[in-house]
């Protein structure tokens, strides 16, 4: 167990220097001055050519790109993130305030996404072609065709301006005030959970369906058992076990939606950190935030692989 | 009066390609520490019939359509499908086992959560005397080591173990029958052997009946008393288990007997395969539908719809042909 | 009872056998659910091909005249802050729509498929590389890498649907890899290996073919996801902006007059909706029809 742990991680570790190191060619190919990944255009013209010259040989930019790559990255580990031209300040520092408030809004939606979902498509399942069923299948595919940054809007159009019952944007810490920071991440959490919640209830339904018709289900029957109890103890087990790996891939998705839903609700978190490095080519923080959101989607889908050896005995790890 | 006695009993399935009918009109009985057989080819209706009994059937596609199952004066098709009656009587009353060792068990539960449980509903034990039992049980069907393996996940164990497991399930809440669906189709030979002498010692130590499904008449010969011959959903013949291997009237029985080889014969016998395919279920004619295969048939056979099932010296045969000439 | 009884009844009547495209049409054509998708998707694509004709007023025409006028007669959803008929633009915005969606997923089903063969196929050290590589990108949300690339390539239809096909090329290289992993196990494969065949001609010929049924249905079941991430694009500002209609960037255009114009954001939000819940249908039903198996792995 422990070798395999390790044995992630490091594979882990692979992954996440190619994903930076995908963006950071990526963003080398922006067309003009490599300077601009560094500094922004207004800084560039106020400085002398000799200036600009001297800068580029100190960011060693007259050498090739995997030797620079290795220089930010040795810089990151030094806890050097680089500077931020826009924000005017450090790219680790200006994470580590973000990060916290999109990992709360994700936590949120991640658990009602999956706890919700996952009620929905029992129910579908075990009600087949009765009205529950198809009341909750409806729901599951239309909760993941609707686009959530509409939502929002819609949300804040009915909730927040006709009938004014929770607060349209911003964020508060739930340390300052809890109950005003819950009231303005109602409708935040519902945009960013509906999609994971909707292809988390059709996949439990399908995948419930598909246990229910094994052998070992008969079996239980055949014991005498109730409904509810082979449902809950042989049933669920056995069908989590794809919507588990799913479930790792959604949290990239609440991260995607993050960017969207942080920009209706004007929350100051990752995605609009993101949202506003891009636009303003801050290449910088955006290598940082692709780092940071690329360990964590890394981390996450170790710890489903490892929840898998929970819910199935048969999984071994070597 | 027959502990559970089964009256034309039909079980039907829609699917894609149409109307199956898996049981159309079976009866049969079993008496108290009795063993039966119910033989036939795979195909013919024997596992649904015994589902049907327990009101296994998922519906749709199937549906029990007709029929009685009288089990100690009650019929047992009146009680809802999973209501509390059928419940108590399933596992309690009449256990089950399936042909599939391999994916019968739950392969997310440890052995003793899936006998434990049934300890747990049926004879209301607590955790320790659960426990405590399953070691026992485990023990009598021949599991070594059962204190520690108890807590082993199914995956751990041989088929014939899994089978051994879902035998001490089955047995555990001391059930008045117990059916074995082509308990040994799925193990290698010697094991087969073994676990018949195992069910035939238990059912013996513990009082309880045992019907056996099985399209090996090899498999019964040395356990049943008696043995129904099913052939397209329905019996075509019954009688003890002497009479069956010594006088065989129906011509499916014939054919069946012929390709079973038997140590009593005359060596050099050749073993005769049944010519044919076994029918399709879907859409049969209403003649007999073994006539395509038969080496007896007469014009009548043709002509009229399949015989009822008519006694004739102590057995029952459903044939318009009087085979011993 | 009686009641049991008519259910008996009712169960009893025959149904005739049916054949392989019969089981087909009845599974994918039974359902209402992709009926209903079907007929969305013909409408949508006829409302494209014939916008010209059936669009009221020209789409990028601006009446300063006419700013913000409600819902009427003469403007049916009313007109945006140039003065812009808002059902006009709707009307062309499915062209964008359903090039972006297409061109999209051809893009990266043709990569995707091309690498993922590649790395089930000669396995070792090349899969191991591709897949890696793959693994990479599927460890960052695809609207953000589509994002990136789209910065970088800078706005306007032609860089959206490279930066949203490059992101969409893992999901399909993945199922590529691992069908080819099965498919090469067959016995006519290892048969077409001994008689001297060369690895294009099995890769080609027999690979590719039988892989092809879920790619068909993965791709289906896709586009409605890049329509999804297209219009976040175009919400976010780096899509296809004014005066070129996008339903995305429409409803970001609304955002700003929800209160006295709700129908601005509205109406293309749920246009955007109806697209894809018709996509996703159909996309269900085809793997039904085709393949029941397939549920739990597309």
């Amino acid at each position: 167990m422990i070798t395999y742990i390790i044995k992630r991680l490091i594979q882990a570790v692979f992954i996440l220097l190619l994903l930076t190191f995908i963006v950071y060619g990526v963003m080398r190919f922006v067309p003009g001055d490599p300077l601009l990944m560094y500094l922004g255009a207004t800084d560039i013209q106020a400085l002398s050519p000799e200036a600009l010259d001297q800068a580029r040989q100190e960011l060693g930019l007259d050498q090739g790109i995997l030797v620079q790559y290795f220089k930010w990255l040795g810089n990151v580990f030094q806890g050097d993130w680089g500077k931020s031209f826009h924000f005017k300040a450090d790219v680790l520092l200006l994470i580590s305030q973000r990060m916290p408030v999109t990992i709360y809004l994700g936590v949120l939606a991640f658990f009602f996404s999956s706890t919700i979902g996952i009620s929905l498509g029992i129910i579908a399942a075990v009600r087949r072609g009765k009205w529950a069923d198809t009341v909750a299948t409806l729901a599951a595919n239309t909760a993941i065709t609707i686009p959530i940054f509409w939502l929002g809007i819609i949300m804040i159009l009915i909730f927040g301006v006709s009938l004014g019952w929770l607060p349209i944007a911003g964020f508060t810490s739930p340390f300052d005030d809890f109950w005003l920071s819950t009231k303005k991440l109602i409708m935040p959490v519902i945009c960013l959970m509906i999609g994971s919640m909707g292809s988390n209830a059709r996949l439990t339904r399908t995948s419930m369906l598909e246990v229910i018709r094994q052998d070992y289900i008969r079996t239980a029957w055949s014991k005498g058992l109730k409904e509810r109890v082979i449902i809950l103890k042989h049933a669920l087990k056995n069908s989590l076990i794809p919507v588990i790996t799913v479930m790792g891939l959604q949290v990239r998705f609440i991260f995607g939606g993050a960017v969207l839903i942080e920009q209706v609700f004007a929350i100051p978190g990752m995605g609009r950190l993101l949202v506003d490095a891009t636009f303003g080519k801050d290449y910088m923080v955006v290598q940082g935030c692709v780092l940071v959101i690329g360990i964590i989607v890394v981390l996450t889908n170790l710890i489903v692989d490892i929840s898998y050896g929970w819910l199935d005995p048969r999984v071994r790890y070597d | 009066m027959a502990l559970l006695t089964v009256e034309n009993l039909k079980t039907y399935f829609h699917t894609d390609f149409g109307l199956v009918k898996a049981v159309d009109g079976v009866s049969y009985e079993i008496n108290e520490k009795e063993i039966i057989g119910i033989v036939g080819e795979s195909g013919c209706g024997k596992s649904v019939s015994q589902l049907s009994t327990l009101q296994l059937i998922t519906s749709p596609p199937g549906q029990i359509v007709d029929g009685k199952v009288i089990f100690e004066g009650r019929d047992l098709l009146q009680f809802s499908a999973n209501g509390s009656e059928m419940r108590s009587i399933r596992g309690g009353q009449i256990a089950i086992i399936f042909q599939e060792p391999m994916t019968s068990l739950n392969p997310t539960l440890s052995v003793f959560q899936q006998i434990g449980e049934m300890l747990e509903l049926h004879l209301k034990m607590d955790k320790e005397m659960q426990r405590k039992h399953s070691i026992e049980l485990l023990k009598q069907v021949g599991i070594p080591d059962a204190e520690r393996r108890i807590d082993d996940y199914p995956h751990q164990f041989s088929g014939g173990m899994r089978q051994r497991v879902m035998i001490a399930m089955a047995l555990s809440c001391n059930p008045k029958i117990l059916i074995a669906d082509e308990p040994t189709t799925a193990v290698d030979v010697t094991t087969q052997a073994q676990l018949l002498a195992l069910m035939q010692n238990l059912v013996n130590q513990y009082n309880t009946s045992l019907i056996i499904v099985t399209h090996n008449l090899g498999v019964v010969a040395r356990y049943a008393e008696r043995i129904y011959v099913m052939y397209a959903g329905r019996i075509v013949e019954s009688g003890t288990c002497d009479d069956i291997f010594n006088q065989p009237k129906h011509p499916y029985t014939i054919g069946l007997l012929k390709c079973v080889p038997r140590l009593d014969e005359a060596e050099g016998t050749k073993l005769v395969p049944i010519e044919g395919l076994p029918p399709n279920l879907i859409n049969m004619p209403s003649t007999c539908a073994f006539l395509p295969r038969c080496p007896y048939s007469i014009d009548k056979c043709r002509e009229e719809v399949w015989p009822p099932l008519k006694r004739v010296n102590g057995q029952y045969v459903s044939c318009y042909v009087d085979t011993r000439r | 009872m009686k009641q049991r009884r008519k259910r008996q009844e009712k169960f009893m009547e025959e149904r005739p056998p049916m054949s392989g495209w019969r089981r087909f049409a009845r599974v994918f054509f039974g359902r209402k659910v992709v009926l209903f998708g079907l007929i969305v998707l013909a409408l949508y694509v006829l409302i494209a091909i014939f916008a010209d004709l059936i669009a009221p007023y020209d789409y990028k025409q601006i009446n300063l005249q006419q700013v913000l006028a409600q819902p009427s007669g003469e403007h049916l959803l009313g007109t945006d802050t140039a003065g812009r008929d808002v059902l006009s633009r709707l009307i062309y915005g499915i062209r964008p729509t359903l090039i972006v969606g297409s061109a999209t997923i051809l893009i990266a089903a043709v990569c995707g498929t091309i690498l993922g063969l590649i790395a089930g196929y000669f396995g070792g050290w090349i899969q191991t590389i591709i897949m890696r590589c793959i693994d990479a990108l599927m460890g960052f949300p695809m609207l953000l890498l589509a994002l990136v690339i789209a910065a970088v390539l800078g706005g306007g239809m032609k860089n959206i649907i490279i930066a949203l096909g490059v992101a969409s090329i893992p999901t399909f290289a993945r199922v590529m890899c691992a069908q080819t992993l099965i498919i090469k196990e067959n016995d006519y494969i290892i048969a077409g290996r001994s008689l001297g065949f060369t690895n294009w001609h099995l890769m080609w010929n027999h690979i590719v073919p039988n892989a092809f049924p879920p790619l068909v249905i993965l791709a289906t079941m896709n586009i409605g996801m890049v329509i999804l991430m297209e219009a976040g694009l175009s919400f976010l500002g780096i899509g296809i902006q004014a005066p070129d209609a996008a339903w995305g960037s429409m409803v970001s255009a609304g955002y700003n007059r929800l209160t006295s114009n709700p129908m601005l954001s509205v109406a293309p939000g749920i246009a955007i909706m109806l697209i894809v819940f018709s996509l996703n249908m159909v996309g269900d039903g085809l793997r039904d029809a085709v393949d029941p198996r397939l549920r739990g792995t597309l």
